[in-house]
Protein backbone atom coordinates (compact mmCIF):
# COMPACT_ATOMS: atom_id res chain seq x y z
CA UNK A 1 0.00 0.00 0.00
CA UNK A 2 2.79 2.36 0.87
CA UNK A 3 4.77 1.31 -2.46
CA UNK A 4 1.22 2.40 -4.34
CA UNK A 5 1.29 5.60 -2.41
CA UNK A 6 4.99 6.46 -3.83
CA UNK A 7 6.11 6.64 -0.21
CA UNK A 8 10.04 5.93 -0.29
CA UNK A 9 12.75 4.93 1.88
CA UNK A 10 14.82 7.15 3.21
CA UNK A 11 16.37 9.78 5.06
CA UNK A 12 18.41 11.10 8.25
CA UNK A 13 18.90 14.19 7.94
CA UNK A 14 22.12 15.81 10.26
CA UNK A 15 21.80 17.50 13.32
CA UNK A 16 22.71 21.17 12.95
CA UNK A 17 22.55 22.98 16.26
CA UNK A 18 24.59 26.09 15.38
CA UNK A 19 22.80 26.44 11.70
CA UNK A 20 19.43 25.50 13.29
CA UNK A 21 19.81 28.11 16.23
CA UNK A 22 21.59 30.70 13.50
CA UNK A 23 18.56 30.34 11.39
CA UNK A 24 15.86 30.71 14.68
CA UNK A 25 17.91 33.91 15.69
CA UNK A 26 16.87 35.21 11.72
CA UNK A 27 13.53 34.00 11.97
CA UNK A 28 12.98 35.65 15.30
CA UNK A 29 14.59 39.22 13.98
CA UNK A 30 12.48 38.92 10.95
CA UNK A 31 9.18 38.90 13.08
CA UNK A 32 10.24 41.58 15.06
CA UNK A 33 11.50 43.67 12.18
CA UNK A 34 7.70 43.33 10.82
CA UNK A 35 6.55 44.80 14.24
CA UNK A 36 8.68 46.92 15.22
CA UNK A 37 8.49 48.81 11.49
CA UNK A 38 4.16 48.11 10.41
CA UNK A 39 2.74 46.82 13.91
CA UNK A 40 2.01 43.34 11.72
CA UNK A 41 2.40 39.76 13.23
CA UNK A 42 4.59 37.63 11.21
CA UNK A 43 2.09 34.54 10.90
CA UNK A 44 3.11 33.09 7.42
CA UNK A 45 -0.76 31.56 6.91
CA UNK A 46 -1.88 34.91 7.82
CA UNK A 47 0.39 36.70 5.18
CA UNK A 48 -0.46 34.46 2.48
CA UNK A 49 -4.48 33.95 2.83
CA UNK A 50 -4.57 37.74 2.94
CA UNK A 51 -3.03 38.31 -0.27
CA UNK A 52 -5.81 35.57 -1.48
CA UNK A 53 -9.33 37.02 -1.49
CA UNK A 54 -11.86 37.96 -0.93
CA UNK A 55 -9.68 41.55 -0.12
CA UNK A 56 -10.31 43.52 2.78
CA UNK A 57 -7.32 46.17 3.65
CA UNK A 58 -5.48 47.49 0.74
CA UNK A 59 -2.22 48.61 2.68
CA UNK A 60 -1.93 44.76 3.97
CA UNK A 61 -2.32 43.09 0.88
CA UNK A 62 0.67 44.76 -0.50
CA UNK A 63 2.45 44.56 2.09
CA UNK A 64 1.62 40.91 1.99
CA UNK A 65 2.83 40.49 -1.44
CA UNK A 66 6.05 42.16 -0.78
CA UNK A 67 7.11 40.27 2.22
CA UNK A 68 6.36 37.02 0.04
CA UNK A 69 8.50 38.09 -2.86
CA UNK A 70 11.24 38.35 0.22
CA UNK A 71 10.58 35.23 1.02
CA UNK A 72 10.66 33.63 -2.76
CA UNK A 73 13.69 35.93 -3.01
CA UNK A 74 15.94 34.22 -0.37
CA UNK A 75 16.85 30.91 -2.30
CA UNK A 76 17.95 32.53 -5.38
CA UNK A 77 20.07 35.06 -3.14
CA UNK A 78 20.70 31.82 -0.86
CA UNK A 79 22.17 29.77 -4.28
CA UNK A 80 24.25 33.29 -5.51
CA UNK A 81 26.01 33.05 -2.27
CA UNK A 82 27.09 29.70 -1.38
CA UNK A 83 26.33 28.53 -5.20
CA UNK A 84 24.71 25.30 -3.73
CA UNK A 85 20.62 24.80 -3.62
CA UNK A 86 19.40 23.93 -0.26
CA UNK A 87 18.73 19.98 0.70
CA UNK A 88 15.67 18.96 -0.08
CA UNK A 89 14.26 15.44 0.42
CA UNK A 90 10.37 14.77 0.74
CA UNK A 91 7.47 12.48 -0.56
CA UNK A 92 7.11 12.37 -3.58
CA UNK A 93 3.09 10.79 -3.51
CA UNK A 94 0.99 13.61 -4.96
CA UNK A 95 -2.10 12.30 -3.09
CA UNK A 96 -0.03 13.06 0.21
CA UNK A 97 1.33 16.26 -1.19
CA UNK A 98 -2.38 17.16 -2.23
CA UNK A 99 -3.50 16.65 1.42
CA UNK A 100 -1.26 17.58 3.26
CA UNK A 101 -1.25 20.90 1.79
CA UNK A 102 -4.93 21.28 2.18
CA UNK A 103 -5.07 20.50 5.83
CA UNK A 104 -1.87 22.53 6.30
CA UNK A 105 -4.07 25.39 4.27
CA UNK A 106 -7.47 24.60 5.85
CA UNK A 107 -6.27 24.31 9.78
CA UNK A 108 -3.64 27.30 9.69
CA UNK A 109 -6.88 29.34 8.72
CA UNK A 110 -9.26 27.98 11.18
CA UNK A 111 -6.74 27.68 13.83
CA UNK A 112 -5.81 31.38 13.31
CA UNK A 113 -1.93 30.39 12.56
CA UNK A 114 0.94 28.20 11.62
CA UNK A 115 4.29 27.05 13.25
CA UNK A 116 5.11 31.19 12.62
CA UNK A 117 2.33 33.08 14.12
CA UNK A 118 1.34 30.77 16.69
CA UNK A 119 4.45 29.48 16.83
CA UNK A 120 7.31 31.88 16.81
CA UNK A 121 5.55 34.95 17.17
CA UNK A 122 2.83 33.56 19.96
CA UNK A 123 5.32 31.21 22.22
CA UNK A 124 7.49 34.92 22.06
CA UNK A 125 4.44 36.89 23.52
CA UNK A 126 3.24 33.90 26.26
CA UNK A 127 -0.38 33.90 24.22
CA UNK A 128 -2.48 31.78 25.68
CA UNK A 129 -4.22 30.61 22.69
CA UNK A 130 -0.94 30.50 20.47
CA UNK A 131 0.81 28.11 23.41
CA UNK A 132 -2.17 25.61 23.25
CA UNK A 133 -2.25 25.67 19.36
CA UNK A 134 1.47 24.90 19.29
CA UNK A 135 0.83 22.34 22.13
CA UNK A 136 -2.04 21.19 19.30
CA UNK A 137 -0.48 21.06 16.19
CA UNK A 138 3.04 19.26 17.59
CA UNK A 139 1.17 16.92 19.19
CA UNK A 140 -1.01 15.75 15.84
CA UNK A 141 1.84 16.16 14.03
CA UNK A 142 3.80 13.79 16.16
CA UNK A 143 1.50 11.25 15.93
CA UNK A 144 0.94 11.62 12.51
CA UNK A 145 4.72 10.77 11.48
CA UNK A 146 5.23 8.05 14.00
CA UNK A 147 1.38 6.06 12.46
CA UNK A 148 3.03 6.78 8.97
CA UNK A 149 6.71 6.16 9.67
CA UNK A 150 6.28 3.46 12.71
CA UNK A 151 2.71 1.64 12.03
CA UNK A 152 2.17 1.89 8.00
CA UNK A 153 6.17 1.98 8.09
CA UNK A 154 7.06 4.26 5.75
CA UNK A 155 10.14 5.74 6.30
CA UNK A 156 9.94 9.16 4.47
CA UNK B 1 8.95 52.47 3.93
CA UNK B 2 6.40 49.94 5.42
CA UNK B 3 6.97 48.28 2.12
CA UNK B 4 11.08 48.13 2.28
CA UNK B 5 10.71 46.83 6.20
CA UNK B 6 8.13 44.32 4.71
CA UNK B 7 10.65 42.92 1.87
CA UNK B 8 13.81 42.78 4.49
CA UNK B 9 11.32 40.87 6.94
CA UNK B 10 10.27 38.23 4.37
CA UNK B 11 13.94 37.99 2.91
CA UNK B 12 15.42 37.82 6.19
CA UNK B 13 12.60 34.95 7.49
CA UNK B 14 13.36 33.22 4.20
CA UNK B 15 17.22 33.12 4.42
CA UNK B 16 16.45 31.46 8.15
CA UNK B 17 14.38 29.19 6.99
CA UNK B 18 16.79 27.96 4.58
CA UNK B 19 20.12 27.93 6.82
CA UNK B 20 18.44 26.29 9.70
CA UNK B 21 17.54 23.90 7.29
CA UNK B 22 13.71 23.97 7.51
CA UNK B 23 13.04 24.25 4.32
CA UNK B 24 14.26 20.41 4.27
CA UNK B 25 10.93 18.67 4.88
CA UNK B 26 12.71 15.46 5.95
CA UNK B 27 14.57 17.43 8.65
CA UNK B 28 11.34 18.20 9.92
CA UNK B 29 9.62 15.22 9.67
CA UNK B 30 12.97 13.82 11.60
CA UNK B 31 12.48 15.85 14.40
CA UNK B 32 8.66 14.38 14.84
CA UNK B 33 10.16 11.30 14.79
CA UNK B 34 11.30 10.70 18.21
CA UNK B 35 11.29 7.07 18.05
CA UNK B 36 12.81 7.13 14.17
CA UNK B 37 15.67 9.16 12.99
CA UNK B 38 15.22 11.80 15.15
CA UNK B 39 17.12 15.11 14.14
CA UNK B 40 16.52 17.43 17.09
CA UNK B 41 17.72 20.72 14.92
CA UNK B 42 13.95 22.53 14.49
CA UNK B 43 13.99 22.75 18.69
CA UNK B 44 16.95 24.72 17.99
CA UNK B 45 15.27 26.94 15.54
CA UNK B 46 12.24 27.52 17.68
CA UNK B 47 14.64 28.09 20.48
CA UNK B 48 16.90 31.08 18.29
CA UNK B 49 13.64 32.53 17.54
CA UNK B 50 12.10 32.68 20.71
CA UNK B 51 15.08 33.75 22.38
CA UNK B 52 14.90 36.91 20.04
CA UNK B 53 11.35 37.42 20.31
CA UNK B 54 10.76 37.25 23.83
CA UNK B 55 12.88 40.06 24.98
CA UNK B 56 11.79 42.00 21.93
CA UNK B 57 8.54 41.19 21.97
CA UNK B 58 8.25 42.41 25.18
CA UNK B 59 10.06 45.56 24.52
CA UNK B 60 7.57 46.50 21.75
CA UNK B 61 4.71 45.93 23.80
CA UNK B 62 6.06 49.43 25.75
CA UNK B 63 6.45 51.17 21.78
CA UNK B 64 2.80 53.59 21.62
CA UNK B 65 3.26 53.06 17.86
CA UNK B 66 5.66 51.16 14.88
CA UNK B 67 7.99 53.43 13.03
CA UNK B 68 6.11 53.51 9.78
CA UNK B 69 2.51 52.25 10.79
CA UNK B 70 -0.28 54.56 12.71
CA UNK B 71 -0.59 51.39 15.18
CA UNK B 72 0.62 47.70 16.18
CA UNK B 73 -2.01 45.10 15.07
CA UNK B 74 -1.56 42.88 18.18
CA UNK B 75 -3.88 40.03 18.05
CA UNK B 76 -6.37 40.61 20.26
CA UNK B 77 -8.52 37.20 20.59
CA UNK B 78 -8.25 35.42 23.94
CA UNK B 79 -10.89 32.65 22.97
CA UNK B 80 -9.51 28.98 23.75
CA UNK B 81 -12.30 27.94 21.08
CA UNK B 82 -13.10 24.76 19.05
CA UNK B 83 -11.89 26.51 16.20
CA UNK B 84 -8.49 27.18 17.85
CA UNK B 85 -7.80 23.43 18.71
CA UNK B 86 -9.89 21.85 15.62
CA UNK B 87 -7.93 23.62 13.28
CA UNK B 88 -4.64 23.43 14.93
CA UNK B 89 -4.99 19.41 15.20
CA UNK B 90 -5.81 19.70 11.00
CA UNK B 91 -2.80 21.76 10.65
CA UNK B 92 -0.28 19.32 12.82
CA UNK B 93 -1.43 16.27 10.90
CA UNK B 94 -1.06 18.18 7.57
CA UNK B 95 2.47 19.48 8.70
CA UNK B 96 3.15 15.79 9.68
CA UNK B 97 2.31 14.22 6.54
CA UNK B 98 3.99 16.53 4.35
CA UNK B 99 6.76 18.08 6.23
CA UNK B 100 5.89 21.42 5.05
CA UNK B 101 4.08 24.24 6.99
CA UNK B 102 3.22 27.45 4.91
CA UNK B 103 6.51 29.53 5.49
CA UNK B 104 9.21 26.84 4.11
CA UNK B 105 6.60 26.08 1.35
CA UNK B 106 6.53 29.30 -0.17
CA UNK B 107 10.44 29.93 0.51
CA UNK B 108 11.07 26.52 -1.65
CA UNK B 109 8.76 27.23 -4.77
CA UNK B 110 12.09 29.19 -6.04
CA UNK B 111 14.31 26.01 -5.12
CA UNK B 112 12.31 24.38 -7.21
CA UNK B 113 11.31 20.55 -6.19
CA UNK B 114 8.68 19.39 -7.60
CA UNK B 115 6.41 17.73 -4.88
CA UNK B 116 6.52 21.88 -3.42
CA UNK B 117 4.33 22.56 -6.70
CA UNK B 118 1.89 20.30 -5.54
CA UNK B 119 1.97 21.15 -1.77
CA UNK B 120 1.58 24.82 -2.71
CA UNK B 121 -1.34 24.99 -4.59
CA UNK B 122 -3.00 22.48 -2.72
CA UNK B 123 -2.57 24.63 0.63
CA UNK B 124 -3.38 27.96 -1.42
CA UNK B 125 -6.68 26.13 -2.37
CA UNK B 126 -7.04 25.02 1.21
CA UNK B 127 -6.87 28.67 3.02
CA UNK B 128 -9.02 30.03 0.17
CA UNK B 129 -11.90 28.14 0.68
CA UNK B 130 -11.93 28.88 4.44
CA UNK B 131 -11.61 32.40 3.93
CA UNK B 132 -14.72 32.01 1.64
CA UNK B 133 -16.53 30.25 4.21
CA UNK B 134 -15.29 31.95 6.90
Amino acid sequence: MLIALGIQNTMTTEFTPLLSLAGGLLIGLSALILMAANGRIAGISGIVSRILPPHSDRSGLLQAVVFVAGLLLAAPLYKILTSEAPAQMMTDSTPILIIAGLLVGFGSVIGGGCTSGHGVCGLSRLSQRSIIATCTFMITAFVTVYILRHVLGATS
Amino acid sequence: MNLIASLAAGLIFGFGLIISGMVNPAKVQNFLDLFGTWDPSLAFVMGGAIAIGLPGFWLLGKWSKPLFASAFQWPNKTDLDAKLIGGSALFGIGWGLGGFCPGPAVTALTIGSTGVFIFVPAMLIGMWATKLVK
